[in-house]
């Protein structure tokens, strides 16, 4: 008989691939159904302004066109996108309507909706509605919304939407006798997710049953279909949300958007099924933007180096409405802005400052890349200040494995009390350090050589994971002998199949190929579901699977107990094929129900998993194009269990790209009216295969989790969230002859160069 | 981003396709390989009503050689000019600065008749046109005739051709063995848009001096240029360390850019001046 587990943590390869490596792979907009509808929708291209009037006859009366709707048509209250995660009473005045009541706040927000017979058809549409609009000022900056001279919410008397305050022992008595303090200002640029597949949705529906089917979730299906439940006057139970595969996530992709009613309305308002494919303009001012923040901060040590406190406050520039998780990002900057390092008194404020500008929403890494930027940098400073070698500064003050559970600063006004699970911060450090070779080269550090400037850096980060409250799994003993998985969290890319095969073949004890299938995120396959966000989905949609697992024999042994006569105690599944009962009489499993047998299972948790780890960067500048290259870059993680490392690795490899892109080009830059000026991928730059070709990731596992019965972490965001700061300390670095030093991201050229313009000590 | 209504034509000779544009009142558009045009129709920035397609004229085809110098016809390829191993001597400098254009996918498509009627700032093929002194012969309803470089190029997405004209082919004047050649451009990612490029070129006489020095750049103006500032630097002198600094100087006072979301005028200007010196580097080695 079977006992040990094997697939766990084993480098198998991920189910999904044959699918789409096939061109199988089946996502949105390849549905087609009959008498379909095409929406195209009317945008602001106002940043701030009062609607005077909206004229569609013009448009109506286009051949092929179906109808226009307007917030006139939705009803007396437009509804509002409401928030998913901190849902406070603070936020609500500044919902988001899902389409233009009386104001525009974004260039990029809902004007209007056109249904016709065709895509091109309802966009030559769009050309004909004449909107008027008042423009007000646009409020371009978290400076200027601060100053609350133009308000995007009139009635509130002020831009701010909140503040947050983390707070950990006592900072000011702290820094009334620090021996040393440094204060300093860094900025983030606003940038984002961009998943390579727009967002899309098709909605059905059916007058006859009052049932509306939704394809084109992701990430929180239940929640979207609860949302529109209540938005459209419908019970929960008339509304399945269809989850297809999706062409990447990383936070943005399946929030709900103000299409997310304006789609399902729009069937329900024509008779016939919509719909609608993002295009990249749209995408690019209309998904969540992320990571604008600013900080001004201070820090306290002793003069060997030992942190004695942190103060300051931050900003973040939220955009022009709280929705669904934009308050997570500002959160994050102020309670992880100590990152993996013990710091006993904070004392950190964020304002969160809404602008004429797309709104906000988690990015991989939310918050934590931004926060890591400021601490990392600060801690350069500190460092070459004091006098003590970088890496041994930082090894002074992270949290060691005996201070574990670590309390971090809590966050007011919403008690967000958390704490570090366990682990073992200076073994990722080591590893990261022989793996770069930091003794070797080290030796290069601000050399020329060949025309360029080498330089080197590390970083320390933590990455929350498993958000609560519960995820919810269900597996079937099929007829036929082979189990059916059902999870209520979501694929996004990041071989949720593939993991939740191997974590249910094991607490089975079967093969893989045992496995029928994984089906996950839509709303017909478990009662309840909360998602893929915060790294959660393997940690607690695997943990619920455990007990899944663990019923699902119970009612095995159970039935097979009837069949052979004897207690449910007494029979013993093998091989995950046969029940045997006393005396080693036995039954198949495969003839066992005809109907199968199903069990449901569940995980309740509070608490947070930390994954950890450490990057280290070697760069070589070319000082005088302002060019950085990147010679070679090393991430360690320690994500506790690992279910499956390849998977793993392939995500701590892509999350390093999207950081260095964060790092070193993208950027969603605005005017002082609140235009976008970076409306399509050859002016919004993101990494390219060629650009970043030497990274190396290296994923532990020796520090399971203690909260899960797994003993896994989140795993994926680790490789994003130091990148920012271990760049910008890689190029002050090659540059220290310059006393260049990066306050701000991301490194483009022009601010490379910047930084090379003073004289050469 | 769906193309806007518009006609299509695909006529099979050129007086064909002229007559077609000179009949649409301005607003007919050829289209060649469309790796610019498309975006701009996506983007509705275009809204032609009429597209005439020049795909089946067979007089804007093929590499000419000779030695008058090198004929590139206007629906030549990106990709074939790559391949063409006649043009390594023929015309170095050309080949140098074709092979930064775009992505493979957008080299097999996109034409030399494109690039140049597109005039985009930035583009590679107007700066060597610039350089060059090259010769755009061009055809319309009074008939064909030929528009000089400097003469073609009138600012942003903008030239020299009349609504009516066709551009038939570029002539680059005859590149002799053993001239001195450099080419540097800086794109923030390969294939991107230039930031800046510097096309250099010089003769040398048995003394070792330099004439007949040409100095072009893209993506500093809103078009292409020559640098006649930094040539007086190179012509009748030998080109070492203190020439080539000049040079550099010299580049970067000759150009006026402007900030824009990519760059600062003042990084612009300095990377100007680098490109050249680098560009000249390569060239004196």
């Amino acid at each position: 008989m079977r006992t040990v587990n094997s697939l766990i943590g084993s480098p198998i390869e991920r189910l999904e691939d044959l699918r789409f490596l096939r061109g199988r792979g089946q996502y949105v907009d390849d549905l087609a159904r009959k008498d379909m509808l095409h929406a195209a929708i009317l945008r602001s291209s106002v940043a701030h302004g009062r609607i005077r009037s909206i004229a569609v006859a013009a448009a109506r009366a286009l051949p092929g066109v179906h109808s226009v709707i307007t917030a006139k048509d939705i009803g007396n209250r437009v509804p509002r996108v409401p928030m998913r995660l901190q849902p406070l009473p603070d936020f609500e005045p500044f919902g988001q309507p899902v389409i233009a009541e009386t104001k525009v706040r974004y260039v990029g927000e809902a004007i209007a909706v056109v249904l016709a017979e065709t895509a091109a058809i309802a966009e030559d549409a769009l050309g004909l509605i004449e909107v008027e609009i008042e423009p007000l000022p646009a409020v371009a900056d978290r400076r200027a919304s601060a100053q609350d001279a133009s308000l995007l919410f009139e009635d509130k008397g002020t831009n701010l939407a909140i503040k947050f305050r983390a707070v950990r022992g006592d900072a000011a008595a702290a820094f009334a006798d620090a021996p040393y303090v440094r204060r300093e200002s860094f900025r983030t640029q606003r940038h984002m997710a961009l998943p390579l597949e727009p967002r899309g949705l098709l909605a059905e529906w059916d007058a006859a049953r009052g049932r509306l089917t939704l394809s084109g979730g992701a990430k929180v299906l239940f929640f979207n279909r609860r949302t529109l439940a209540k938005q459209m006057g419908l019970p929960e139970s008339a509304i399945e949300i269809v989850e297809n595969d999706v062409g990447g996530g990383f936070g943005a992709r399946g929030e709900f958007y103000p299409e997310d009613f304006l789609i399902p309305f729009a069937a329900r308002h024509t008779g016939r099924p919509v719909k609608w494919t993002e295009d990249r303009r749209e995408h690019l001012m209309c998904v969540n933007h992320a990571r604008e923040a600013e900080c001004d901060v201070e820090i306290a040590c002793k003069r060997d180096g030992t942190i004695l406190a942190l103060r300051g406050h931050a900003y973040v520039d939220v955009g022009a409405y709280m929705r669904t998780n934009g308050a997570v990002g500002a959160r994050n900057v102020a309670q992880f802005m100590s990152g993996p390092y013990r710091i006993p008194h904070i004392d950190v404020d964020v304002a969160l400052q809404l602008t004429n500008k797309t709104p906000v929403g988690t990015y991989r890494g939310p918050g934590r890349f931004e926060t890591d930027f400021f601490r990392e940098r600060l801690l350069d400073m500190v460092a070459q200040d004091l006098g003590l070698d970088r890496v041994e500064f930082r090894r002074r003050n992270l949290v060691s494995q005996r201070e574990m559970p670590y309390q971090i600063a809590t966050i007011t006004p919403f008690e967000s009390k958390d704490e570090f699970d366990s682990g073992d911060y200076q073994t990722t450090l080591d590893r990261c350090l022989d793996e770069i070779k930091w003794t070797e080269k080290s030796k290069l550090a601000g050399k020329l050589i060949d025309g360029r400037y080498h330089g080197l850096a590390l970083g320390c980060f933590i990455e929350g994971g498993a958000a609560g409250p519960k995820e919810s799994a269900r597996i079937v003993l099929e007829p036929d002998g082979l189990y059916s998985v059902y999870v209520g969290s979501s694929a996004i890319g990041q071989g949720l199949e593939t993991a939740f095969a191997q974590i249910a073949a094991d607490a089975l004890e079967v093969t893989i190929d045992r496995i029928r299938g994984v089906f996950h995120g839509s709303t017909c396959y478990v009662d309840d579901g909360y998602g893929a966000y915060h790294s959660r989905s393997v940690v607690m949609g695997g943990s619920a699977m455990l007990d899944a697992a663990k019923n699902l024999r119970e009612a095995i042994r159970a039935q097979a107990a009837q069949r052979l006569g004897c207690q449910p105690s007494e029979v013993e599944i093998v091989e995950g094929s046969k029940a045997v009962g006393p005396g080693g009489k036995s039954i198949a499993l495969n003839g066992l129900s005809s109907e199968g047998i199903s069990a449901e299972g569940a995980f309740l948790n509070k608490k947070h998993t930390y994954t950890y780890g450490a990057h280290a960067a070697h760069v070589a500048v070319d000082a005088k194009l302002g060019h950085v290259e990147l010679v070679d870059y090393v991430v360690v993680e320690d994500c506790g269990r690992i279910i499956n490392p390849l998977t793993v690795h392939g995500q701590a490899i892509g999350s390093v790209v999207q950081g260095l892109g964060g790092a070193m080009m993208e950027h969603l830059v605005y005017d002082q009216e609140g235009q976008l000026l970076t409306g399509s991928l050859a002016d919004y730059l993101i990494p390219t295969a060629s650009d970043f070709p030497n990274i190396r990731a290296i994923v532990m596992g020796d520090h399971p989790s203690p909260i899960n019965p797994l003993g896994a972490k989140g795993a994926g965001e680790g490789g994003i969230i130091a990148a920012g700061g271990v760049m910008a300390n890689a190029v002050a670095n090659a540059l220290s002859a310059f006393g260049a030093q990066p306050r701000e991201l991301p490194l483009t050229p022009t601010r490379v160069w910047e930084l090379a313009q003073a004289p050469r000590k | 981003m769906k193309l806007p209504p518009f006609d299509y034509a695909c006529p099979t000779t050129l007086p064909e396709a002229v007559q077609l544009l000179a009949t649409s009142n301005g607003d007919a558009k050829a289209i060649a390989g469309g790796q610019s045009l498309v975006p701009m129709l996506a983007f509705r920035l275009a809204q032609p009503s009429l597209l005439v397609d020049l795909r089946k004229l067979p007089d804007l085809r093929g590499i000419r050689i000779s030695a008058k110098g090198v004929t590139l016809g206007a629906m030549v390829r990106w990709r074939d000019i790559e391949d063409d191993e006649r043009l390594d001597t023929a015309h170095p400098l050309l080949k140098a600065a074709i092979a930064h254009v775009a992505h493979y996918q957008v080299r097999n498509r996109g034409t030399v008749g494109g690039s140049l009627a597109h005039a985009d700032p930035a583009a590679e093929m107007p700066g060597i046109a610039m350089t060059c002194d090259a010769e755009i012969a061009v055809v319309g309803k009074s008939g064909a005739h030929v528009i000089q470089a400097a003469d073609f190029f009138q600012g942003a997405l903008t030239t020299a051709l009349t609504p009516d004209e066709i551009i038939v082919e570029i002539r680059l004047p005859a590149w002799p063995a053993g001239r001195r050649w450099g080419f540097e451009e800086f794109a923030r990612r390969r294939g991107d848009f230039a930031m800046a490029a510097a096309a250099v070129f010089y003769d040398q006489d048995a003394n070792g001096k330099a004439h007949n020095a040409h100095v072009g750049v893209i993506g500093v103006a809103d078009r292409p240029l020559r640098l006649p500032a930094v040539e007086d630097v190179l012509n009748g002198r030998a080109i070492d360390a203190t020439i080539i600094a000049k040079a550099e100087a010299a580049a970067s006072a000759a150009v006026d850019p402007q900030d824009d979301i990519h760059a600062s005028a003042a990084y612009r200007r300095a990377l100007v001046g680098t490109l050249v010196e680098r560009a000249l580097k390569r060239a004196a080695a």
